[in-house]
């Protein structure tokens, strides 16, 4: 690594931001570099941090320079700051200020909430990072490996983004939260990440698949209703990171749907009618499919509980704000400012779940899940595809959104995956039905064994239908010997 | 009707355990168990029904549990400790709700300092989470603060920021008088939505120290025991406070020693002390007869009557004070307590009487006492005369009545055991220009003052004899009755608080005095205000003229 104040800013962080004539920036940015790299190197993936890897470097915002593929060792990767091209004449497009010039400078009188709108949107993206170190020792194939490791860059890209527009706009106050972004470690009892399902393991390689798919997801969301802000450089901050995020959940969601794919074939092969027939299947060295139904009731229930609460002030002030929107709220027709509509959220009223309409502006948490809920959906969809295709009967579900939560209306509650309410003892009885049991673990933890053979994959999982950047199937992603 | 009265048993927001000499307080607040309808008590915010089992957990932890030298506050909720006063429920309230509301929160503070400084049981407050506005506010009547350094929980009085009111809850007050803070950097805090965490809330002395998570229980545990060991509370067996019976019936409320009549329509309120009969003998009997023990029983019925009438009966505008009963048993109680006074019972005791005159100041009603023939205003009960705006005597006796003329008696109790707000005794604050008037009167314990003695040495307003006492006794109920009730609280408290200044002072006279204001202003309450707006996400349009 060079110095830090040798940095050549615009070759070693491409960027469009001025960077190299932005001496205030660039001096916070020299003093936060450092710890930067030395965070990559502790807490960024265990191992495999000299091999040259096959990665998709951003260096432009154009169709040329979003996606530059080429061989880089993780440590020396590019990350850089890159905001969707300003929109000229922009204008806030929803709450108060709705029509008003988007702001290009912080308003001073919403500092505070849009700072920490950044922070806590800035903490996810290396809490991934952590969570998934562990993961390339175990990668059942190279094309996985490389494809984790995109993933992570791109989440410590997506830090940058956060700290660039900490250091940029909020003074001191926001230098000292780019540092504390570096200092929080995921799962840590002394100083956590700040949501809860990013201070959980991801122990497997399915977890990962599901984390991306869902986790992965409501960062999707996120940046989505942030992409609309009326602070300009946040939304064109977001609207350029939706672009990696895409890609994040298409490794999650292909990622299930190889998994899924190979114990169908899996089971056609050894002539296995029935999906509960789970010590059969198991034998094969295949996940079965209720266990892979459970992971993935665990996460989307622990993705929800994200959203926070159903009913909340702070997202209606966020609003009417103008800082945080909907999700597409450019594509809603409604007039942008909810101050007198009503929107209809599932409650607990006296023990039962009913759908109950309240102020639109406090219910846009509610809404955005229902947004993401949705778009889960159709992915879910796609996964039964492979099954049908496979002609199998089983079909992957989302599990109802009372199940299994701990934020929000229902964390009073227990219900099974269809919404019902359940007794304590009930619960207790019926919960390793519904999530993974310890067993269930240890049986997936047993497959994850490497494999490191360009063009191989690990048995419970089917190869990719494409290689990526159109390379060939014996791809070397990762040059594990160099 | 608002119910001041409850018992453990009963609590739906508080746990109490105990450990030892270590009693935990968790704060668990039911979001359905508001006291009225149309709010939920969501992240440990609380309302006056939160707040009357926190004032009878603190009056019990020091009657029934001697054996307790530390209190541990706590949540028991995960990423909040408390998040202060309910907005909703705030947004909602009539004026005189919320006035009420936060003297009585007030109160039961000032009752959490009181123990901590006085009973030898202190406040720990363990803060995990984050403590708001009211939460912290709560948070700072400990004696030590802990907050968990875990990268989140934080300190905050986010009122100004967030809903345009004050830190009305003494936040304001303590945060200079109390913790110390500088008054720039209490400024920063107070505008500052989000709050403080971690070594700067230690560094500007919002908290004492901050824990790690890994370290955080033992640390907390290792706290209380210290500061136990630091306690001279010495007792072993707590005595039972039993439920204050009382019957309430359309135009009375009566208790064994206190009786109130209410008169609606000349908007008084007659509150009769009845004095002992029987007493013990000795510290044992005190301990045995517990609860049941004169000083203690009178006090909490008063209490529990001033209570009433401040939230239940708004239009009475007078409390007029009498008393019943042999002066000799006045004083004997008095003597009791005075002789044992070292005892911790007996302490409490005469902790709880100031709290209850304090709690006379601070009513915001005309006070009236009338000295008559038959009464028993002495030692302790003498306060009453001291309390009130106004005392008036009876001269002489009345023709046909052998009770004997009206007297008043002044005991040690009078000069050291109930100091006011401003940290004066009643006499002190009375005689505030007359240091020999306090002298004086200093050689008047045990003497039995008639009418003409008590006028001449200042000790009531007016004298009347049996020709002029229904007359003047009528016109002055009925000019106060006259009067601005507004100005009048406002006079009231102005002139019953002379002298120096308290935190305590502080926190009533201008805090409260500045909140209420603005309680009443549009900027808060009207249709575009804070408190109305607020939880909408619409911005409250505010007047931008200062005034
Ligand atoms: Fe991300
Ligand atoms: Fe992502």
């Amino acid at each position: 690594m060079p110095e830090a104040s040798q940095i050549d800013y615009n070759g070693l962080i491409p960027n469009n931001v001025g960077l190299a004539e932005d001496l205030r920036v660039r001096k916070a940015l020299e003093t936060w570099h450092p710890g930067y790299i030395d965070w990559w190197k502790s807490m960024g993936p265990e191992g495999f941090q000299n091999s040259p890897v096959y990665l998709r470097t951003a260096v432009g915002v154009g169709s040329e320079g979003w996606a530059k593929f080429g061989f880089v060792r993780m440590p020396e990767y590019r990350w850089g700051i890159l905001l969707a091209p300003q929109v000229e004449g922009r204008t806030i497009p929803f709450g108060a200020h709705k029509g008003e010039p988007a702001w290009q400078e912080v308003p001073g009188e919403y500092r505070a909430m849009l700072r920490r709108l950044l922070v806590i949107q800035g903490d996810t993206e290396p809490a991934s990072v952590e969570q998934q170190r562990h993961l390339g020792a175990t990668a059942p194939s190279l094309y996985d490996m490389r494809n984790l490791f995109q993933v992570n860059v791109e989440e410590g890209r997506h830090l940058w983004a956060m700290v660039y527009l900490l250091q940029k706009y909020f003074g001191r106050d926001g230098r000292e939260e780019a540092g504390e972004l570096l200092r929080r470690r995921s799962g840590d009892q002394d100083s956590p990440r700040m949501l809860g399902a990013f201070n959980e393991q991801t122990p497997d390689w399915l977890s990962f698949f599901m984390f991306t798919f869902f986790t992965d997801r409501d960062g999707k969301m996120q940046l989505a209703a942030l992409a609309q802000s009326g602070f300009d450089p946040l939304s064109r901050t977001c609207r350029f990171m939706l672009t990696e995020e895409a890609h994040h959940m298409f490794v999650g969601e292909t990622g299930v749907a190889r998994v899924i794919q190979r114990t169908a074939e899996a089971m056609k092969a050894a002539g296995i009618d029935d999906p509960y027939d789970i010590e059969r299947v198991r034998a094969l060295g295949v996940i079965d499919l209720p266990t892979i139904q459970k992971k993935a009731n665990l996460h989307f229930s622990l993705t929800l509980d994200l959203f926070g609460n159903e009913i909340s002030t702070n997202a209606a002030n966020a609003f009417n704000a103008g800082l945080k929107g909907r999700y597409r709220e450019d594509k809603l027709t409604d007039d942008h400012q909810l101050t007198s509509s009503v929107y209809p959220v599932l409650r607990l009223r006296d023990g039962t779940i009913v759908n109950e309409d309240v102020p639109a502006l406090s219910a846009l948490n509610m809404r955005l899940r229902d947004d993401y809920v949705e778009d889960a959906a159709t992915g879910v969809g796609r996964w039964n595809r492979v099954l049908e295709r496979a002609g199998m009967a089983f079909r992957m579900i989302l599990p109802h959104v009372a199940f299994n939560r701990r934020i929000g209306e229902f964390s009073a509650i227990h219900t099974d995956t269809d919404g019902n309410i359940l007794s304590s003892e009930a619960w207790h009885a019926r919960r390793e039905s519904m999530l993974p049991s310890t067993d269930d673990n240890l049986f997936i933890a047993s497959l994850m064994r490497t494999s490191r053979q360009p063009g191989s994959y690990a048995g419970w999982i089917a190869p990719p239908r494409q290689g990526i950047d159109n390379m060939p199937g014996d791809f070397e992603y990762v040059r594990i010997s160099d | 009707m608002i119910d001041f009265q409850t018992d453990p048993t009963r609590y739906r927001h508080w746990k109490l355990s105990f450990d030892g000499p270590i009693a935990t307080l968790t704060m668990d607040v039911d979001p359905a168990g508001g006291l009225m309808d149309g709010y939920e008590l969501k992240l440990n915010s609380y309302d006056l029904g939160v707040d009357i089992e926190l004032a009878d957990a603190v009056q019990r932890l020091r009657f029934e549990h001697p054996e307790v030298k530390t209190v541990v506050l706590k949540s028991g909720k995960e990423n909040v400790f408390c998040a202060g006063a309910n907005i909703r429920m705030l947004g909602k309230a009539s004026h005189g709700h919320k006035v009420n509301f936060c003297k009585f929160t007030n109160e039961t503070r000032l009752s959490i300092e009181d123990a901590s400084e006085n009973s030898g049981q202190t406040y720990l407050a363990a803060i995990s989470g984050s403590a708001a506005g009211g939460g912290y506010e709560l948070a700072v009547t400990a004696d030590h603060i802990m907050l968990i350094d875990d990268r989140r929980s934080s300190v905050s009085l986010p009122e100004l920021p967030l809903l345009a009111v004050l830190p009305g809850t003494g936040g304001l007050t303590r945060l200079t008088d109390k913790r110390r803070v500088r008054r720039d950097l209490a400024d920063v805090f107070c505008t500052t939505e989000e709050g403080v965490r971690g070594k700067r809330a230690v560094q500007w002395r919002l908290v004492d120290e901050v824990v790690p998570p890994s370290a955080w229980e033992a640390k907390v545990n290792e706290r209380a025991l210290e500061l136990a060991a630091r306690s001279d509370r010495d007792g072993t067996k707590g005595i039972a406070l039993i439920q204050v019976q009382r019957t309430i019936s359309d135009d009375a409320i009566n208790y064994a020693h206190v009786r109130v009549a209410l008169d609606r329509a000349a908007r008084v309120a007659t509150i009769t002390i009845l004095g002992p009969s029987d007493l013990p003998a000795d510290l044992r009997g005190i301990h045995d007869t517990g609860a049941a023990f004169w000083p203690l029983a009178m006090a909490r019925e008063l209490d529990d009557a001033l209570l009433h009438l401040r939230s239940n009966e708004p239009s009475i505008g007078l409390i007029v004070f009498r008393s019943v009963g042999d002066p000799a048993q006045v004083l004997g109680a008095d003597s009791l307590l005075e002789q044992y006074q070292t005892d911790w019972l007996v302490r409490e005791i005469r902790l709880l009487l100031k709290r209850v005159l304090k709690r006379v100041d601070m009513t915001a009603r005309s006070l009236i006492t009338l000295i008559d023939p038959g009464s028993c205003f002495a030692g302790t009960l003498a306060e009453l005369v001291f309390a009130a705006d106004r005392a008036v005597m009876f001269a002489g006796s009345a023709a046909g009545d052998n009770r004997g003329p009206a007297t008043l008696h002044l005991s040690a109790l009078n000069f050291s055991a109930f100091p006011m707000g401003n940290g004066l005794s009643r006499l002190a604050n009375r005689f505030y220009g007359e240091p020999d008037s306090l002298n004086t009167a200093a050689a008047l314990i045990g003497e039995t003052l008639d009418a003409e003695a008590a006028e001449e040495h200042g000790l009531i307003t007016f004298a009347y004899d049996e020709t002029d006492w229904d007359d003047e006794v009528r016109l002055i109920l009925e000019e106060r009755a006259s009067f601005s009730p507004d100005a009048l609280t406002g006079l009231e408290a102005n002139l019953r608080f002379v002298g120096p200044e308290t935190m305590e002072t502080r926190i009533f006279g201008r805090l409260t005095a500045w909140q209420n204001w603005i309680f009443q202003r549009p900027n808060a309450v009207g249709e575009t205000g804070s408190l109305k707006r607020y939880g909408s996400g619409v911005r409250p349009d505010f007047d931008p003229e200062r005034v």
